[in-house]
Parts: structure tokens; sequence; C-alpha cells
């Protein structure tokens, strides 16, 4: 038709918006960043793995343009609808800011002051969470042992695994190539065969035509083996895409995990701990992807476990804490050789230990992890009702007190408590946030 | 036997589609829009997207080709949760006013949506574009693709060139002022503005040509003497008081540079490409809905569509000219989809069948019989203003229930001026036509003085109609912009028009 014609764009790409969509997200960073947070306190881990809602004061990304003021001046609006109203009838103005109708329409297309609302994706979330959050004090590069390797682009090659294949470079020299060797193209042999199509119906061909039919067939044998000696594509045009590894300098980092899971911690207790540690992986294996993570747990002994059972067995037993100190060290020993690594531990407790355990534990800290370690957290899990009691830095279980007293010592000791799910991401973030250490 | 035969003339009997069925119903459609109802059209370009390229489409006032910003982007993360969530449905249709005339049909729609969508936007809308006289005086069809091409791509340039945060500065700044930056009254020059567009390109091309590293560097960042004498003489020549903020602002500000000037421009050139479609929404979108009833009756009449699809489209119609009384909660002011199709079927009506009181008020058309000629003169003449100045009738006011109320802010009542009765019905539909006029609900703002040399300040004035002042909320912020632009001090009064 001369007039119409449709054009399928189905198929076109579409997160076209992608480009504005960040630009938006950067100019609302600060108002988003405080509602991630906001939002991060009533959530569960499992929650973090959706997108989520959030919502932003309007005012922050505001498109401001000159308005009328309603309240100001004399205006005649004309509405539909009337059911009892004559000329001349008075009514009473609704109260400001509420009202249907007629109030609203004082700010049509004005956005007010609302909450502006959105979804951010799963991967916006997280950035935006951990945005600002680091593992302190990554110093000791380790130039030794380097098993990382980055791949860069090293050009073209003619050798390669077929998922590195060039389609655009292999396309190209084949076509060449056919172009240089005369390869008949298809559109060429079909022509001719429906020449001799033609000619093959014709009832009783003349001398001539029975020469012409020869001689294409002729023709179309050579062009065959032609193709066949010239083929589209030919191993001699295949490119791949060349990548070099390149060693990368990287700083050796491992997080120990230790975690009580003796009887005195109670089912909440261990879950919020669980949680906590669920919340550092999370992290660690965002930002850096070559953490080593080792998990301890412990009773009354301690053992190295995987993150299977770290996060989802379960076990009982009595507390002896320095266990888990113990067991760090001999890992420790065993692979992560202090000189070369940075080493980081949280360890999160109810506090409770067998009666002179503490001082025990006080003992190796500062005798041989304190001073290896680039940071140490303690994370004391209370119940409420203890949280209360313990509101004073000072009081606190039988741990803690013991903590307080060669803390002040270590500057890369940190120790806090938390006693509801609510606590945990103000927690981890105190532990964890650059601008904390930057004045310590 | 004869059901049979019936049915072979359907162009398709259940909701899938595909591109054969599209095309044998664009080309029934088409057979009544142009041999029946005698539409001038522009050719039209259909095409096909997702509902993610439809939001794409939605969050840049629905163009395809938008330079990039974050306010698009809020925009689409506010369209994207109101979709997924089942808040809204989208648009089924976004039509372009350009040549040609590019319609976007949703892949989800089925095929009675999509007949539907074809003969609203590809035709109604299309007509309209091509015949308003206020499209075609003010807007360029030709160039809009090509110059938002080029905004884009200066843009994106600026951004490489300049930083993020400069361009969105300006730009941030320029956008507040889109309601200021147009020509309501004068003609302004063309949008597209063919010589200046070839001047560009032809630089472009002059550099590409002698291609020097340092002359990659544009957009320019210093204006040569000859543009700036071009521009002091343009200047010159803007007598105040100047109603278009921007186009003053990009000509005379002192301290905008070259690229600086050319992304306010940008903004002038589309706020003045919408500033039509802001004054025709119930004849715009009345014209397509009336095309679509009755290009959709008519096929059906012919037996082309069946009983199913002709359901499906009045359940869709009817909801699109659904008008919610003023105290119903769905609400929000008159629906120009409901109006301007209500108007359009009357005039077709007193065309055809007028009763005496249509014969009192509209004697130039009461029972002349040629409606086509009537409306299509209307869609060419009329803008929303003088369409229902001249055309809202008795009936209509009657059938909505329409009444006036006069406002005081001074007062702690509001009073009810008119109704739908012998007395009402002229104030009635001169204040109806006075809500559609914009310069009763945009503020005026217009530069009355700015001082070129010297302490270079730029002076503003609100003209105040019916003594409503401008919202102090905005008001500063707006100043603010203002002064970004132009690098000093701007002030701003209050005034009676």
């Amino acid at each position: 038709m001369a007039f119409s014609h449709f054009i399928d764009r189905r198929k076109n790409p579409k997160g076209k918006s992608l480009g504005n969509r960040q630009r938006f997200l950067k100019r609302a960073r600060a108002q988003i960043k405080e509602a991630v947070n906001k939002s991060l306190r009533d959530r569960s881990l499992k929650e973090i793995e959706k997108g989520e809602k959030i919502s932003i004061p309007s005012k922050s990304t505001a498109e401001p343009r000159f308005r009328l003021d309603p309240e100001t001046g004399k205006r005649e609006m004309v509405h539909p609808g009337n059911k009892e109203f004559g000329k001349g009838d008075k009514i009473k103005k609704p109260p400001k800011g509420g009202g249907k109708g007629k109030g609203k329409k004082a700010s049509t297309d004005g956005e007010g002051e609302d909450a502006f609302q959105f979804t951010l994706t799963q991967d916006e979330f997280l950035d935006i969470f951990f945005e600002d959050l680091e593992l302190p004090n990554l110093v000791k590069r380790s130039l030794k042992e380097i098993k990382a390797t980055a791949y860069k682009r090293a050009g073209i090659t003619v050798a390669g695994s077929p998922t590195n294949m060039n389609l655009i470079r292999t396309m190209r020299n084949a076509h060449g190539r056919r172009l240089a060797l005369h390869r008949p193209s298809t559109r060429e042999m079909n022509e001719l065969k429906e020449r001799l199509f033609a000619l093959e119906r014709i009832a009783q061909p003349s001398d001539e035509e029975i020469a012409l039919r020869k001689d294409i067939i002729a023709k179309l044998e050579a062009m065959e083996s032609r193709r066949r000696w010239a083929p589209f594509i030919d191993p001699l045009d295949v490119r791949f895409n060349a990548y070099e590894p390149t060693p990368v300098e990287t700083t050796a980092a491992v997080m120990f995990c230790l975690m009580d899971v003796s009887g005195s911690m109670g089912e909440r207790e261990k879950d919020l701990a669980k949680r906590f540690y669920m919340l550092l992986y999370l992290f660690l294996k965002r930002r850096y992807e070559r953490v080593e993570i080792v998990f301890i747990r412990h009773t009354h002994h301690a053992e190295e476990v995987d993150e299977e059972t770290f996060f989802y067995s379960r076990q009982s037993g009595g507390t002896v804490v320095s266990t888990a100190l113990d067991k760090m060290l001999e890992v420790q020993r065993d692979r992560f050789a202090a000189h070369e690594w940075n080493i980081y531990v949280a360890q999160a407790s109810d506090g409770f230990t067998q009666s002179g355990d503490a001082k025990r534990c006080v003992e190796i800290l500062n005798e041989s992890i304190m001073p290896i370690s680039q940071y140490y957290a303690y994370i004391e899990i209370l119940d409420e009702r203890e949280l209360e009691v313990f509101s004073n830095e000072d009081s606190g279980a039988e741990l803690w007190r013991a903590y307080r007293t060669f803390a002040p010592t270590w500057e890369n000791f940190a120790q806090t408590r938390i006693a509801k799910p609510q606590d945990i991401f103000p927690v981890f973030r105190e532990l964890f946030s650059k601008s904390k250490r930057e004045v310590a | 036997m004869e059901a049979v035969v019936e049915k072979s003339n359907l162009i398709f009997d259940d909701a899938n589609w595909d591109f054969e069925i599209l095309q044998r119903a664009l080309e029934a459609i088409e057979d009544i829009a142009l041999n029946d109802l005698k539409l001038e059209i522009f050719p039209n370009q259909i095409e096909i997207i997702s509902s993610e390229q439809m939001l794409d489409a939605y969050s840049s006032h629905g163009m395809p080709l938008m330079y990039k910003h974050w306010s698009f982007g809020k925009h689409f993360a506010r369209d994207q949760m109101m979709y997924q969530k089942g808040y809204t449905g989208l648009a089924y249709e976004i039509v372009i006013n350009s040549n040609p005339c590019i319609a976007y049909l949703m892949e989800e729609n089925t095929m009675a949506m999509q007949a539907l969508v074809m003969a609203h936007a590809s035709f109604g809308h299309n007509h309209f574009f091509k015949n308003n006289y206020l499209f075609r005086q003010w807007t360029d069809a030709e160039g809009i693709l090509p110059y938002l091409e080029f905004a884009k791509k200066y843009i994106a340039k600026c951004e490489d060139e300049y930083g993020f945060e400069e361009v969105e500065a300006i730009l941030d700044a320029s956008h507040a002022l889109m309601d200021q930056g147009v020509f309501r009254y004068s003609r302004p020059p063309r949008l597209s503005d063919a010589d200046r567009m070839a001047k560009l390109a032809a630089r472009a091309e002059h550099e590409e040509l002698n291609f020097n590293d340092i002359w990659r560097t544009l957009p320019n960042i210093e204006e040569d003497e000859e543009e700036k004498e071009e521009r002091q003489a343009e200047v010159r020549n803007i007598k105040l008081p100047e109603e278009n903020l921007l186009y003053f602002i990009e000509k005379a500000s002192p301290v905008l540079r070259p690229w600086q000037r050319e992304l306010v421009r940008i903004v002038r050139n589309v706020a003045q490409y919408f500033y039509p479609q802001k004054q025709t929404k119930v004849m715009n979108e009345g014209c397509a809905t009336f095309v679509h009833h009755y290009i959709m009756t008519e096929l059906y009449n012919r037996g082309a569509i069946g009983e199913g699809a002709i359901l499906e489209f009045l359940h869709s119609h009817s909801s699109v000219v659904f008008q919610p009384d003023f105290d119903d909660p769905r609400y929000s002011g008159i629906n120009p989809y409901a109006l301007g199709f209500a108007m359009m079927e009357d005039i077709k009506r007193i065309c055809e069948d007028p009763k005496a009181e249509d014969r009192e008020w509209f004697p130039e058309i009461a029972g002349s019989g040629d409606w086509r000629e009537v409306l299509k003169d209307a869609w060419a003449n009329y803008r929303d203003e003088s369409f229902i100045l001249q055309y809202l009738s008795p009936k209509i006011m009657r059938d909505f229930h329409l009444f006036a109320i006069a406002d005081d802010a001074k007062e702690t009542h509001v009073e009810v001026s008119a109704i739908h009765d012998d007395q009402g019905y002229r104030r009635v539909r001169e204040r109806l036509a006075a809500m559609y006029d914009i310069g009763m609900h945009e503020p005026n703002v217009q530069v009355v003085a700015a001082a070129l040399e010297g302490d270079r300040k730029l002076t503003l004035q609100h003209r105040m109609h019916d003594g409503r002042k401008l919202n102090d909320d905005t008001k500063g912020v707006l100043l603010t912009h203002i002064e970004t632009l132009w690098g000093h001090e701007v002030k701003l009064e209050e005034g009676d028009a």
C-alpha cells in the first residue's frame, strides 16, 4: 500500500531508558541511600535477594515550574455532574489540603509533597547499601603468591576456542576470499538452473537448444566443483578473539567467622548471629571477590565447617569460647601466613563462657590474635531483656566485660551488641563504615 | 449458507494477530478513512513494540529519540513500578506528529485493539496533525525526528566534553522554564531551523574532512566574532517585554557559552513543538476517538469484524470516554476524550437531525447534512478554547450536567455562578472555553528589562490575571535556575496585567 507500512520493532533493544535511570539514581543518591538504610531495618536477608520498593521525598527530585497560587485571586471553573445546585448557591470551601475534586485540581500535575515511589533492582539495592563500606586496613599486598589473573583483550588470533570466535572478522575474511576466488553465488547457480529447467520443459528442443542445455549443464558442473573448491567458509577464514592472561596484584584477605552455637545461645540468638554472618558473607562476596572465608563454630569444642553447615545445621553443647580462638589460630598458622594475608575476625557469642575462660580468651587475643589481625569485631548477641539490664557500656556478660578491659589498647578491635533483627544493619554499617575508621 | 459467506468476509475472528491480518485490517480501515471520511493524512509508519519498549517511550514524552536526562529516568521508574504492580495499564498506543506519522502498537494488544488503535492513531490523530492550523503553523512534522536525533547526539557529546553535571545544570534550569519558553502569539522561527542545522552539519563535515585533533572538541567553547555579532544583532531586535524567557536568555545571557546556548535552544524547541498539543487536547483526542468509533462501527456494518470484536471495542471505547462526576472519587477534571467525542458526535447529529434549539444556536450548520465537511473544518481551524466557544451545544451541557463555580480566594464560600439552564448556557460555555486557554492557568512571566551593560540585572514581571499570584514554593527555586542561566542578579516583580 502506498500510504502505510508496518515495522516490527520488538527485536530492537529495550532498556533505552537505562541511561536516564542511572542519571536519576545518581541525582537522588543521598535520598535513596537514606531510604535504603531505613527499609533495611525490618527486612530479613531473604528479602534482600529481591528488589525493593522504596520511597524518597519527592522534593529531592522535584521539577519545579512557575505555578499560580491557588490561595490567591479569583477563578471560575466548570465541572460535570451537577445534581442539585442552582445558580447563586454557596458552598463552603473544603478545609485546606483536603477534599477531592476541586481541591485536587489546584495542584494538577504538580507532585506536591508526596513521596516518590519506585522499585530498585536487587543489584542497585545492594550496591547502594554496601556503597561506602569496606574492610578496614587492607594493607598487606601479597606479591609472592599471585594466583589471580585477569583476561585482557589481545587482538585477534587464528586459533582459539569456538566460544571466542569473532564472527564479524570470520565472515569478512570468508567474503573476501569468496570474491577473490570467484566463488559462484547461489543466486547465479539458481538462475542457471532455472534456465535449464525452462529448456528441459521444451518438448522438442532444437539443436541449438540442446547445445545450450549441454553448455549450461557443463557450466553448472564447473560451478559446483568451483564451489567445492572454494567453500563458503574455509578454516583459513576463521578468527578468534584473543585474550591474554595478565597477573593482577591482589590483596589476600581472609575473614574468620567465629560463631557460638552452644546451648546457652537460644534459637533466637543463633538466628541473629547467622543473619549477621549472612550479611557479612553477602558483603564480602559482592565487594571482595577473592576474600577467603573460614567458618568456625564452637560449643565446648570448635571445628571448621563449610558454609552450608555453618548457616544451616544445628548443634548444641557446652561453651568454651577459647576453643574457637585456638582453632582459628590453628587454621591461620596452617594456611594463612600472617605476613602475606590480611586477617579479619568476626566473633559472635552471647557472652557466656565457662568460668575463667574469658580470661584465657583475652590472653589469646592479646598475645596471638590481635598482633596479626587487621580488624577484630566482637558482636554480642543479647536477648531483649538483657539489653535493658546492660544498657551501660561497661556492664555486660562475662566476655563483654573481659573484652572491655583490653579493648582500648587495640585500635583495631571493635565490640558491639545486637538484641533484635533491626539492629543488624546499623551495627553492620557501624563496623564497616569508611567514615568511622577515618575518625579512629 | 449465508452465515458462512458472511464469515469469510471477516478480517479476523479471534484475538491473535499476525502481520498479514494487520495488513488486511489496515487496508479496510484505510478504505473507510480515505474514501468515506475523506481524511487527509501523512503516510503511516506503524511500529509494533513490546511493553518494555512502550515504557521506554513513555518516559521521554513518547518520542523515540530523546536526549538523556534524569527526569526521564524518574518518570520511567515510576511508570515501571505502577505498571508492574498493576496500578495502571499502558496506553494502547503512542503517536508522533511527524512525517511519516509514526504510531506504536503494543504486541500484547488483541487484534480488535490493534484495529481500534490503528483507526485512532494512524488516521484520527494523523489527520488532525496534518490539518490543524496550530500544527501546520507551529510545528515541523518533516523536521522533528532529524532534529531530535541531532539534539540527542549533541547533548551526549556535551556530556562527554563537559561532564554530566555541567550539562545537567543547564538542562534542569531550562526544563524549569519550559512553560515560559514558547512563543504564544508571534510565529516562531521554524522549529528545525533548516539553515542552522545545515550550518552545524556543514561544520561537522568540514571538520571531518580537515581531520584535526584540536577540532574534535566540538561543541565549541568560544564563539567566533561572526557568530557573536549575529547573536547580538538578534538581541537588539528583541522588543521588550519578551514572553519567551528561554529565547531571551539563549540570545542575551551574558554568561552562557555557545554549547550552553545550544542546550537552552534545544529545550526551547522541544517545548515549542509540544505547545500545540497542549492547546488541542480535547480536539485532538476527540477527533481520534470520533474517527475510531466511526471506522469500527462501519467495519462492523460491512461485516469485516464480528460481534466479539465489536463488543470488545465498545467495552474499551466506553471506558475511554467515561466521565466521572465532580463528586466521584475518580474525578480528576474533565476527560478530554469524553468531551471531544461527545461534541463531535453532537455536531454530526446537528448536521443530520437538528432540533429547534440547534437551529437557533447553530444556524450555519443545523440540518446541512454534510457533517464530514463541518467536522473537517472544525478540526482544521480551531483549538480547544475556540472550538468549545463555537460548538459546545446546550445538549452537551445538559448531558454532562455542567456547572460553573466562582472561587474568590478571599471568600469562605464558593458560588455556583451558572448551571445548564437557559440563563446559564452561555456563561458555562464561555467559562469552560476559558479553562482551555493556556494563558489562564499558566503564569505569564515576561522579561521587562535587562541591563546588557553595567550590572546586567534581569527584570522579570509576572503579569497577574484576576489577582492570582505565583506560588511561593516554586518561585525561589525558579529564580535560582534563571540566575544559573543569566549569571547575574534576577528580579521578579508581580503586577496586574
